[in-house]
């Protein structure tokens, strides 16, 4: 039971990783001078746009949380309009705190709001898949004990693993190397990439290893 | 005894620190060996005589004398871009137009007029760019060092040989007017001299009016050879007003006319040159390293040799500069072949005494490199080669001159690089024992700060063993030297007296304790700390994260916040038990208090991190950064020009005054210290809106100084000496009203009424527990409290008479508040007024992050109290976030020197520790009050249970009426619990000391670690150095605030303690 759903989990994260090397590899055979840093904010619209479609397919298709009792259409529309509302809730909630963080507030407004957008699909997006938009769900799943599912384990992970990545991404930008990745916001947007494949790769792994240890309320 | 045990225990770890920081700063700081060598016009640098000797013309030295007298104008502060000529780029394009910007036409009309006899250059300086080591630089050719920047304002007489001093032995007339740095410099060394006073900055006329009165008529009378007239208005225009300024037009225009006077009168043997000592940043300071002022072209040393060639004089002995050849090329019809051996001639010269220097220089000390030294002996003497070749065959080819001069060039060139580059001779030894102490003392804080709290501390011979030890490290050192006979180093002395009582202590330590518990047990440093005090410390050995700290920490900052908060929410803190046991809840039944408190304390990190993202818009900028911009509110106010904006800001300063103020008075009201009738109460209600009246009248007459009225300007003068002064005064009284009677509570003796159940508060709840049976002063203490107990009863039984303390909960922290409050006033006053609102945001995030603090700490009834290292590290990071933001940046241009006049609008006179005193204040400010509020991170988490109470049992709407019916309720012990246990309140105040001790002793560590590993680094002067000076002068200040705080938290219980004693005889009787 465990080792199968770990499987899955795995193969889940794979795809996400994949996506994003797609998502990379794929736009420079329709655009002209493509490239990650140049044209950076295009890069990340695709790839938000990706991982979202990607985490959307694989809701759909593993289907980890299957306690929704009423399924009738009108109750399906408010639970997409309310996820949306949430996610570009999200959106500003990251922006404001990133300008309380120090970033300009009036210049690079797009550059921000998309490191905004990019991050919520990282945090966001996969919680708004798992967990619904039920804000509770979500405060109980970042508390400590509070986790009740390998799917919700490995949503922490990642979850605070793009979090660590795109706050580490901030250091590089004082240094003088005066490397163009160095620039508002590149580096914390890589660096939140980065972190997200780490924690797409590491949960499966830390999990598998842990999996005497863990035990869920639920299971 | 024990409280003195304890500010005796961490006197001595400052004391430690600060032999540490002694040592390393002495092997650090050293100066550049001053050679006393002079040269002589009999001597002439090196073999192969001069094509003209002196033998042939009398008045001729080394080289003959071009011109016999020269005029040397310097206009301090005279940035290339207010003299450059005005073109614009684009043809059809209107020019810019800037207050400071083509100015000076004369000097453009003679580059037009005159192409062969004018030369318009642009100077590099070297750093420091302080006034007295340009002019240093100026006259003897070399480089001033770093240490020297320190003594601007006590400047002493320059030993090394320089232009002043080879005029005068050569017999010239030095006339000079202006700057009265030049007194100190040169003292003697003019046949007449007009000094005006250098230090009042807010002056723009005096000095130029001065020079002005005996610039005319002294030349014309014509006893002069040589006459030097240093302008100070346009830098003090510039400090005072910034460039940007219509003060400034006016004053480059005065100085245009000054010039074209002087063209109209010079002689065709008079040599004018008009120069300025360092540049203006946009700000109006002092710069001259940064890129917007001198991009390369001639560093500034090279006027030295031109001079003293032009004149006919020996080139000074400790030049390095390079003469500018082409000065020497001869006139406008002078033949190409001729001037270029006359630029050659000068510029072997030049390089056989740079050559010269450099020999007795490397014999002398061994600071400079062997290996590159002779590769420059090696490229002079193939130079020199040559140079006789071309002398002896004078029809060589124009390309052999050319190489022959490029050749000289190479070698000036080299050699000056090289000694920048090694001009700093460090003592290794003395850096690494400085190092060694000051981690044996973090080490030694940590330990002793893990070990205070445990029972069985043993407080007194901890401190004397130690003491004793140092004691005689120290005599033998005495004795060691005096036999020897060699001289008592201080500095030396405090290093072996801390090593000494270093080791004792740790050897005690080690017997008393770190045989029983494994080391690592020691070290508990929280992993969040250590992470945070990892980056903080490694962004330490980055240059460029140094010149970003500005930036960093309130990022730092932020992060921690958010961290703490995450983690409440993770320990599940903040959310009600019920929503983390039972998973998937309805949503119906969660509007809980819980809730509520969870959201409080995201509200109070979300203020947090606006609190400090609004005091990060006060952000003075590095001068490494030409990206950035300075905030345009760190400038006074009188420095605007339009009227309405300065109306406005002057309002919002006032206003910030006011709710500072305000939020103050409101506090003790809620805590009801207001109400007490003690002395320092009734200062708070009356004392401190005068001292805000005080401050905002000065400030209006500051900020509008220019427009009065001239009958009322002798009035304002006076009030705008007296006002600051009063403010001060009336600080200082309060403190000392303070200190008199700091117990702040309102005692109520009268009829018993039925409500009052809570007779004397702290008295409402004795614990009795078994634990506090081992300590003999607790029980001795609460037997007492028992006793006065059933007195009471027996009285309450007896009859009405009952005695109602209020605001016991509160008293400790009361006194804190006043006395930080006390203290931020004049703190304010010294700084630029629309500072005032990063005071009050200062007060306000130092309140925010405290009620965060507490919300994570729970309330131990009995002891041992803790405060946890978060917090203090918190505290920290907020301090050095509000250095930053009070405009302040560790470099030396960027020190407020304005501060020294608030208060003393003509200066000090001659007296430098009282505007020191001053512009410290203004530097280490919030050094200061993050020092001596630390106490507060004890204390915080006892105040808010009241809060908590009255949240729990209150609505959050009713709080008005919680406040008016307190008494009805069972009161919080609040602060009396930490009076209930007075042996463990000793014990965390120590811990809290150490604790902080610890988290600044390790970013000084790091400093010192910092700047002697990267000792050869480019920029250690430029950053590591000045970086480990502020931190060590900010080190200082906060161990000094930090003695000063518990001192006070000691005096308010000492007080509170008589103060019992006294309502226990009252009630005797």
């Amino acid at each position: 039971m465990k080792d199968t759903d770990i499987k899955k989990l795995l193969y889940a994260h794979l795809l996400c990783i994949f996506s994003i090397i797609l998502s990379v590899l794929i736009p420079p055979l329709f655009l002209e001078n493509f490239s990650i840093l140049e044209t950076h904010l295009t890069w990340l619209c695709i790839c938000s746009g990706v991982v979202t479609a990607v985490n959307l397919v694989l809701y759909l298709v593993v289907k980890p949380n299957t306690s929704s009792k009423r399924s009738s259409l009108s109750h399906k529309v408010t639970r997409v309009l309310k996820c949306c509302i949430y996610f570009l809730m999200s959106c500003f909630i990251f922006h404001v705190i990133f300008v309380l963080y120090g970033a300009p507030l009036i210049e690079l407004v797009l550059e921000t709001f998309l490191f905004a957008v990019i991050l919520s699909t990282f945090t966001t997006v996969p919680c708004l898949c798992l967990l619904g938009p039920r804000l509770k769900a979500w405060l109980r799943v970042f508390s400590r004990n509070g986790v009740t599912s390998i799917w919700e384990n490995s949503l922490q992970i990642t979850t605070i693993s793009s979090l660590v990545g795109a706050w580490l991404g901030a250091f590089p930008i004082p240094l003088d190397w005066e490397r163009p990745w160095q620039v508002w916001p590149i580096s914390c947007t890589l660096g939140a990439t980065f972190g997200y494949v780490a924690g797409l790769l590491i949960s499966p792994l830390w999990i598998y290893w842990n999996r005497k240890q863990l035990s869920y309320k639920n299971n | 005894m024990q409280k003195i045990s304890v500010l005796l225990f961490l006197t001595w770890v400052c004391f430690l620190f600060y032999a540490g920081i002694a040592l390393f700063t002495s092997g650090f700081l050293l100066t550049r060996l001053e050679l006393t060598n002079h040269s002589t016009c009999q001597e002439p640098p090196g073999p192969g005589s001069p094509p003209w000797g002196s033998q042939e013309e009398p008045r001729a030295c080394w080289m003959a004398s071009r011109f016999s007298r020269v005029v040397l104008v310097l206009i301090d502060a005279l940035r290339f871009d207010f003299a450059q000529p005005q073109r614009s780029h684009v043809p059809g394009e209107p020019l810019v137009s800037l207050p400071f910007l083509g100015k000076l036409g004369t000097l453009q009309r003679i580059l037009e007029t005159q192409p062969h006899h004018a030369r318009l250059y642009r100077s590099q300086v070297d750093p420091p760019t302080t006034t007295m080591q340009r002019l240093k630089a100026l006259t003897t050719g070399s480089l001033p060092t770093f240490i020297d920047a320190g003594s601007n304002f006590a400047s002493h007489a320059i030993m090394e040989d320089n232009l002043i001093k080879q005029l005068t032995s050569a017999g010239k007339r030095v006339v000079f007017m202006g700057d009265d740095t030049w007194k100190d410099l040169f003292p003697g060394a003019f046949s007449q001299a007009f000094f005006f006073p250098s230090f009042n900055v807010r002056d723009l006329h005096t000095v130029d009016n001065g020079i002005l009165e005996h610039l005319y008529p002294t030349m014309d009378g014509g006893e002069w050879d040589v006459l030097i007239a240093h302008f100070l208005g346009v830098d003090h225009c510039g400090h005072k007003h910034g460039p940007h300024h219509p003060e400034m037009a006016k004053k480059l225009s005065q100085m245009d006319q000054v010039i074209q006077g002087l063209v109209d009168r010079v002689e065709n043997d008079t040599l004018l040159v008009v120069a300025g000592d360092h540049g203006m940043t946009m700000n109006g300071d002092h710069g001259g390293d940064s890129e917007l002022e001198e991009p390369e072209v001639i560093p500034q040393v090279s006027l030295v040799p031109t001079l003293a060639l032009l004149l006919g004089l020996p080139i000074p002995f400790g030049n390095i500069g390079e003469v500018m050849a082409e000065l020497f090329s001869g006139g406008e019809n002078s033949q190409p072949h001729s001037s270029a051996l006359a630029q050659a001639t000068a510029l072997h010269l030049n390089a056989q005494q740079v050559s010269r220097f450099l020999h007795t220089y490397s014999a002398a000390a061994q600071d400079l490199k062997d290996k590159e030294l002779h590769q420059l002996q090696n490229l002079f003497s193939k130079a020199s080669a040559d140079y006789q070749w071309l002398l002896q065959s004078p029809q060589q080819a124009e390309a052999t001159q050319q190489t022959v001069i490029a050749e000289l060039q190479q070698f000036l060139r080299g050699a000056r690089t090289m000694c920048i580059e090694s001009w700093a001779r460090f003592s290794l030894v003395r850096m690494v024992g400085g190092a060694a102490i000051l981690a044996a003392a973090c080490f030694l804080c940590l330990l002793a700060s893990q070990w205070a709290t445990s029972p069985g501390f043993p407080f007194c011979p901890l401190l004397l063993i130690p003491v004793a030890g140092g004691l005689g490290g120290a005599v033998v050192y005495v004795g060691l030297v005096a036999t020897i006979g060699l001289r008592l180093d201080l500095v030396l002395l405090g290093a072996v007296a801390a090593m000494c009582s270093l080791l004792t202590f740790l050897w005690k330590a080690r017997a008393a304790w770190g045989s029983r518990k494994p080391l690592a047990t020691l070290l508990p440093l929280p992993g969040s700390v250590r992470l945070f005090l990892l980056i903080r410390l490694a962004a330490f050995f980055s240059d460029s994260f140094v010149v970003a700290d500005a930036r960093a920490t309130p990022f730092l900052l932020d992060s921690f916040i958010l961290l703490l908060v995450a983690q409440l929410h993770w320990e599940g803190q903040l959310l009600s038990p019920k929503l983390l046991t039972v998973p998937r809840l309805g949503s119906s039944s969660s509007t809980g208090l819980p809730r509520y408190s969870g959201a409080y304390a995201l509200r109070l990190g979300v203020g947090l991190l606006l609190c400090t993202r609004l005091a990060g818009l006060f952000h003075r900028c590095p001068e490494e950064t030409p990206a950035c911009h300075s905030s345009p509110w760190l400038s006074p106010l009188a420095s605007m020009v339009d009227g309405r904006a300065k109306n406005l800001w002057y309002g919002a300063c006032v206003v910030a005054l006011l709710a500072l103020l305000a939020a103050v008075r409101l506090w003790l009201h809620r805590y009801g210290n207001l109400k007490s009738p003690e002395p320092p109460m009734l200062f708070v209600r009356w004392g401190l809106p005068l001292m805000a009246l005080g401050t905002a009248a000065y400030w209006a007459l500051a900020s509008g100084a220019d427009e009065i009225p001239p009958r009322l300007r002798a009035l304002v003068a006076g009030a705008s000496v007296v006002l600051p002064r009063a403010v001060a005064g009336l600080a200082v009284s309060g403190l000392m009203l303070l200190l008199w009677k700091p117990v702040t509570v309102l005692v109520k003796a009268g009829t018993g009424a039925p409500r009052t159940r809570t007779v004397l508060t702290p008295f409402s709840g004795p614990p009795t527990t078994q634990a506090d049976l081992d300590y003999v002063v607790p029980q001795i203490y609460r037997h007492m409290q028992e006793e006065f107990r059933g007195r009471l009863e027996r009285t309450k039984s007896q009859g009405p008479l009952t005695v109602a303390a209020y605001q016991l909960g509160s008293v400790y922290s009361a006194a804190m508040v006043t006395a930080l409050t006390l203290l931020a006033f004049p703190l304010l006053l010294l700084h630029a007024e629309r500072i005032s609102l990063v005071f009050l945001l200062l007060f306000l995030q130092s309140f925010l992050l405290l009620h965060l603090l507490a919300a994570g700490i729970p309330i131990t009834t009995l002891g041992p109290f803790t405060v946890p290292w978060q917090a203090v590290s918190a505290w920290a990071l907020m301090a050095t976030q509000t250095f930053y933001s009070t405009g302040h940046q560790p470099v030396f241009p960027a020190i407020h020197w304005h501060a020294a006049f608030v208060g003393f609008p003509d200066g000090h006179g001659s007296s430098t520790w009282l505007p020191a005193l001053l512009v410290g204040a203004n530097t280490f400010a919030s050094h200061l009050l993050f020092a001596v509020g630390c106490p507060l991170l004890l204390l915080w988490p006892f105040l808010c249970e009241s809060q908590g109470l009255q949240k729990r049992q209150q609505p959050p709407g009713n709080e008005a009426e919680a406040r008016i019916r307190p008494e009805e309720q069972e009161q919080p012990l609040m602060e009396m619990r930490l009076r209930d246990a007075p042996h463990h309140f000793n014990a965390a105040l120590l811990q809290l000391g150490l604790k902080y001790l610890f988290v600044l002793g390790v970013q000084i560590l790091a400093c010192a670690l910092a700047a002697s590993i990267l000792r050869r680094h480019l920029m250690v002067w430029k950053v590591f150095a000045p970086k480990f000076i502020f931190e060590a002068l900010g080190f200082i200040v906060s161990s000094v605030g930090l003695l000063q705080g518990i001192t006070l938290v000691m005096r308010v219980d000492g007080a509170v303690s008589s103060w019992f004693k006294q309502l226990v005889l009252a009630q005797q009787r």
